[in-house]
């Protein structure tokens, strides 16, 4: 699964996408606790509430959500346009 | 970077590098609008001082495609909530300068109250929801500013 990063997590991390090897369909909380194990120097960027997560660019709040195979999947921190 | 409109003509959605010219904005609100006695418009300005800091500039990052369609979703929430006729907003992207312009709403109505609301309704959303990320150069350095809780409280008022 190919995960995108922006913003201050994306130089975090030091990488505007990586991919992780994950059986699919995966729920939200599943994906995140992979990419924590991936990158546990970020583990507190990328937690639950800290990290806001989008899948086929709409953001979502509900962990529980599965994502599939073909789904475009971001992380990123809270937004500050405006 | 080129602007992408929204599919509804009434309304115009962009995200772009290019500075606006606000005259041309209310322009399109206004021409061949019989039916409208209300605009209201909001523009976003860089300022030099920031979370306690001397800011010179700042760059903007967007999630090209997710934040076109985010604009949309909350323009299309402002209208089903509020009768409203034309909705004209610019976001920018890149690098500003302390004065420039970042963000255009504008919105026409038949009356006050519904272009005021939907116009605040939707700079209120846009703070909360469209990816967009602000990084500051200041004298202590470049940083990524910080969501502010009274960003995400001003959501409040539409519950």
């Amino acid at each position: 699964m190919n995960i995108l990063f922006f913003a201050a997590l994306r130089e975090q991390l030091g990488c505007t996408h990586c991919d992780i090897d994950l059986p699919l369909p995966a729920s939200l909380a599943t994906v995140r606790a992979a990419l924590i194990q991936y990158f546990p120097q970020q583990a507190e960027q990328l937690a639950q509430g800290r990290a806001l997560a989008a899948i086929n660019q709409t953001l979502i709040n509900d962990e529980d959500t599965l994502i599939n195979s073909n789904d475009e999947v971001a992380f990123f921190p809270p937004v500050t346009g405006g | 970077m080129s602007a992408e409109n929204a599919s509804n003509s009434q309304h115009s959605i962009a995200v772009q590098q290019a500075d606006f010219d606000v005259a041309h904005e209310y322009a399109e609100l206004r021409n061949d609008n019989r039916s409208d006695g209300a605009v209201v418009f909001f523009t976003g300005l860089v300022r030099e001082m920031n979370q306690g800091s001397q800011v010179s500039g700042l760059t903007l990052e967007h999630y090209p495609g997710m934040t076109e369609k985010a604009l949309q979703q909350i323009v299309a929430d402002a209208c089903s909530r509020w009768p409203v006729n034309r909705v004209r907003l610019i976001h920018r992207v890149g690098t500003l300068a302390i004065s420039d312009q970042i963000v255009f709403v504008g919105v026409s109505s038949s009356h006050r109250e519904a272009a005021f609301d939907a116009c605040y309704y939707i700079m209120d959303y846009l703070k909360n929801r469209a990816p967009f990320w602000k990084k500051e150069v200041t004298s202590d350095g470049e940083r990524w500013v910080e969501a502010l809780d009274k960003d995400k409280q001003a959501l409040d008022k539409w519950q």
